[in-house]
Parts: C-alpha cells; structure tokens; sequence
C-alpha cells in the first residue's frame, strides 16, 4: 500500500483551496456530519431547486482527506439533479470500501484519486463523511454521525487510548 | 576522549543497554512497508519482550489446567504459578499483603469493580465524587453511571494551560459531602505527573478515600502504595509488557473486606445454597469465574523483566528521551506542544499548523512511524485546551533518539507535503 497515492496533488490543492466553501443563506437542505473519533465536524448546506441542486456549500474543521472529498464532492453535484447525486453517494461509498473498481464503469470522474482509501480502514471514514452528510442533507436527516447507530457504514473502528 | 568520559561511559551502558534490550524485543526488528518500525504508541499499548513471550509459552505447553481445587498435578501446578504471579505484583507495587492484589481484565475493568464494589455500597444521594479534568474516559464513566443511579454529583478539579492540575482547586472542592476520590496517576494525553501522595494525604484528613488510576505510571515509574496510601491502585498489563486482558486493582484489604462483590460466579465463594450464598475472602471475592491464568502468569513475568531492567534506569532514559524530543520538536516551526507540565512522564502530545493529527498520523506511517491521533479517550482535555484532536508519541524504555530524529524528520515532511 503506497500512503503517497492518497495524498495526490489534487486532494492537496482542495484542502488549502477548497471549493464552495462557506455558509449558503436560503438553503433548502442542510446536515451536519460528525466523526467523534478524530473531532472532524461538517456542516452541508444545499439549495433544490425542484429536483436540481443549483447551489451547494460545505464548511467545517477536518482533515485534509475529509476537506478535499468535500470540497470536490460539491463540485460534482452541483448543477446535477437529486438522482445524479444519489448515485454519486452509492459510487463513491463503493469505491471507498473497494467494492467498486475505479477503472470499471462508473461517474466518478476524477474523485477515483480517492480510491486509496479503501487500503486505510481508519481514513476510510474521512474520506466517506462528506458523501453521507450530503445524503442526510437530501434527506433533511439534520445531524449524522460515523459512530455508533447513527454510523451509516456499521464498521466499527477502534479509539484505544 | 577524556578519562573521565571513559570512566562513566561503561557505567552508563551496563546499567542501560539499549540494543541489548531492543533485541529481547520481536517486534522492533518489523519492517512497515520496507522502513523499520518505530513505536512511539506506547501509551496506548506496550511490545512484549521475548522472556514473556517464552514464559505465555511454557506456561501453555507444560502448566495449563484450571485453577484452585484440583487435586490433579497440573492444576496444582497453575495454581501455584498463578498466586506466585500475584506476590511478583505485590512485591512490584510494595503492597502489604497479597490478597490486597486482585486480578481483573485490565484498569477499566478494575475502576468497574471499585464502582460497583465500593461506590453502590458507600455513596449515595447527595453524596460528591471528585475526579479531575485529565482523566480518561474510563475513569469519568463508571462514576456517572454511578452518580445517575445514586443521585450523587461528580466534582472536577480543573487544568492549567500547561496540563496540570489546580491543587487550590481540587481542596476546595471538598466538603462534607465528599464521599470519594479518583485521579490519575499520569495523563495519557499529556503525560503530566500528578501530585497525586500529597493529593490523597488530603483527602485522607477528611476521611475520603482516593482511587488512583495508575494505568501510564506503572510501566514507567517505582509505584509503591504503601508510601502513596492510596486506597486504590489499577493499572493494565500490556501497557507494561503484559499481555492484554490483564490488569490488577491494587485496594487495602480493609476496604475490600467492606466491599460487595462486583461479579457473581463461581471462585467468588464459599458456599452456595439457593437460600444463602457465602462470598469467599479476599481477593478471591471479587475474581469470579475462570481468570486468563496464561495472562496473569505473563504479567508475573513482566514485572520481573522490568525489575530485572530497574524501574529507575527506565525512567532516566525515558526522561532523557522526553527532553530531546521536546527540545528537537520545540525547534519546527508551526509545530505547539499540548502538555508542558513541569513534571511529565514521555509522551509528547503536539498540534502542527494546518495540518489535521489523522494526516500527520497517515503520513508518519508511511515511513514506519506508529503514532496515535485523535482525543485520546480524554474529550473533557481536549475541550479545555481547545484542540480538537492531537498527534501523541509516547515512548517506553525501549525507544532511542535515532527513532526522535526519525519523528522530527517524518513531522518536517509532512510540514512540505502541507505547505
């Protein structure tokens, strides 16, 4: 397993400049995303225009793999409709557990630079928490979490101390 | 070199010999994707060194039956390895006597006991627990369930910035409502050494007795509980070179004659009728069931191999390794050390500007190095001193400065990697 593979140019310009970063007003969706285990914490706000996702905002204090998902997340669903970004989620949850091939047939697109992931079951959930807040958001779920009952993937991840 | 130099140096290296001692180790000679591995998680969990390893071994190949009662060779056999590992603990934390040291799964499940033990028995409505900012979570919940059940309040004694515990506090926390004491011996996160014998001297004089979670000192310091007199003592076995699932509550026997047992089973008693049951002595009262007898035999071996080694040797090279690294990390710019207490065992908690613990941890990996990130169990610390999470290496005895000039190094590549 190469860590170097994760941490691409591309995942490092999204953590100092990250995309759609902000507080959106008049959202009509939003979520907040929690990961206890590593304190990250992010908040998603989104506008439906009928089924169209015009506007998107994320922001937050994570780390850099958890920045960069989200930051190109937004990217990837903006302008694009609710079922569009549904199957984003699904994908990009697959490819995260290594249940999708990156070079098969799929919409990811350019967010495969996180494929290295599935290799760091600890950083499997930095990568994931952006996609799940989103879907909360969709679904007006207001508050997720990666732990327990709330954790959307049930892959239970030690904190010793 | 001068003569004096050549006069100290063979003293020096006959009392501590790192490479000797690093090769009683397995585990060191791994390599993490081609680098060499360089453990700096000691806080969370120690290696084991090869005499223990043996020790699980032989005890498993030519000693294993069940414990007490059996009449047959080998049990009598692991009996008799078992309570001889329960007097090498007495002896390694200078208890009385050693039915004052009693065999749980490890430090959560011993403070567990004291609460159900001790705590359901003896506080109650109204009545005041005081623990402080720094402890781990497993002392602060236990003492919440308790509180929720009872009605009773938990008091905490804050932290100064540095990490350290405010004593004008903590005595002004008592009053007669006071019915119990628990503070760690030394923060895991931070590493601070609490000044816990002047601590309990003052709940003493008002009757309350102190519970001391000794989880990060045993592996690292000289623990005597008659000189402490603390009421309580746990502490883990594989955070000392034990084996997990292991751990000792160290409690005055007359306090844990006045105890209720904490689990029902069998060895916990002497008598069973379903009109009456009569618990057994200490400490077999609270050691219910089947132990792990192999784990309880290796932790015996452990202490031995610390004592071997010197309590006092191990805590001068861990010092030393303290100083170089906090000297050496002090130097990189954007890099805050989190724990500066004037008195510190070696563990080094920092934060680096702009770069999140989980990345700085993925990417020390990638070159061998095992560090730990996250809140370390300790969310209230985390939360005073403002850090969401941090990035700890923790050192033992077995570590070098070569392996702290590796730390500094991985830290300044991820610095560029962020920059």
């Amino acid at each position: 397993m190469n860590t170097q593979s994760l941490y691409q140019e591309v995942i490092l310009d999204h953590n100092r400049k990250p995309r759609n970063y902000g507080i959106l007003d008049h959202a009509s969706h939003h979520a907040v995303g929690h990961n206890p285990l590593c304190g990250d914490r992010l908040e998603i706000a989104l506008n439906l225009d009928g089924e169209h996702i015009d506007r998107i905002a994320f922001h937050g204090e994570s780390c850099a793999i958890c920045k960069a998902s989200a930051s190109m997340m937004t990217v990837a669903v903006k302008d694009k409709t609710r079922a569009d970004a549904e199957t984003l989620i699904q994908e990009f949850r697959d490819m995260a557990l290594g249940k999708l091939d990156p070079s098969g047939q799929h919409h990811l697109g350019r967010l495969t630079v996180f494929a290295g992931v599935r290799d760091l079951p600890t950083r499997v959930k930095c990568a994931i928490l952006p996609w799940h807040t989103l879907q909360a958001a969709l679904n007006s779920v207001t508050s997720i979490s990666t732990e327990a009952a709330d954790d959307p993937m049930h892959a239970p991840v030690g904190g010793a101390s | 070199m001068t003569p004096v130099e050549s006069v100290l140096e063979p003293q020096l290296t006959s009392v501590f010999d790192i490479e000797r001692i690093r090769a009683d180790f397995p585990i060191l000679k791994l390599k993490i994707d081609g680098k060499p591995l360089v453990y700096l998680d000691n806080a969370a969990s120690g290696q084991m060194p090869q005499p223990v390893i043996d020790r699980l071994v032989r005890y498993q190949t030519t000693q294993h039956a069940n414990i007490n009662r059996g009449v047959h060779y080998l049990s009598g056999m692991a009996t008799a390895e078992f309570e001889g590992s329960r007097r090498k603990l007495q002896h390694f934390i200078n208890a009385r006597e050693d039915r004052e040291v009693i065999f749980t799964s490890g430090t959560t499940d011993a403070i567990n006991l004291v609460m159900h033990g001790y705590g359901r028995k003896f506080i109650g409505a109204g009545d005041e627990i005081i623990l402080t900012t720094l402890e781990h979570h497993s002392n602060i919940v236990p003492w919440q369930m308790l509180a929720e059940e009872k009605g009773a309040k938990i008091r905490v004694v804050p932290i100064n910035d540095a990490g350290e515990l405010l004593l004008d506090e903590y005595e002004r926390l008592f009053n007669e409502h006071t019915k119990f004491v628990g503070v760690m011996h030394v923060s895991n996160a931070l590493g601070s050494i609490n000044p816990i014998k002047q601590m309990i001297a003052f709940a003493h004089a008002r009757g309350v007795p102190v519970l001391i979670d000794g989880a990060q000192a045993a592996p690292h310091m000289k623990i005597d509980v008659q000189d402490l007199d603390c009421d309580f003592y746990a502490f883990s076995g594989h955070k000392m070179c034990g084996p997990t699932g292991i751990g000792i509550l160290y409690g005055k026997a007359d306090l844990l004659e006045r105890m209720q047992p904490f689990k029902g089973g069998g060895d916990m008693i002497l008598s069973v009728t379903f009109k009456k049951t009569i618990y057994n002595t200490i400490p077999h009262k609270f050691e219910a069931g089947t132990p792990p007898i192999a784990a309880a035999i290796g932790l015996g071996a452990a202490v031995d191999y610390l004592s071997a080694i010197g309590l006092e040797a191990i805590a001068a090279h861990e010092l030393a390794l303290l100083n170089y690294a906090t000297e050496q990390i002090r130097r990189l710019p954007g890099v805050r050390i989190i724990g500066t207490a004037a008195m510190k065992t070696a563990v080094l908690s920092f934060e680096v500007k702009g770069v999140h613990p989980h990345d700085i941890g993925t990417l020390l990996n990638q070159e061998g190095i095992a560090v730990r990130t996250g809140h370390h169990c300790v969310q209230p610390v985390m939360l005073r001193l403002k850090v969401p999470a941090t990035t700890r290496a923790s050192f033992a005895f077995y570590n070098t400065m070569a392996e702290v000039d590796k730390l500094i190094a991985g830290i300044r590549a991820a610095q560029k990697v962020f920059a």
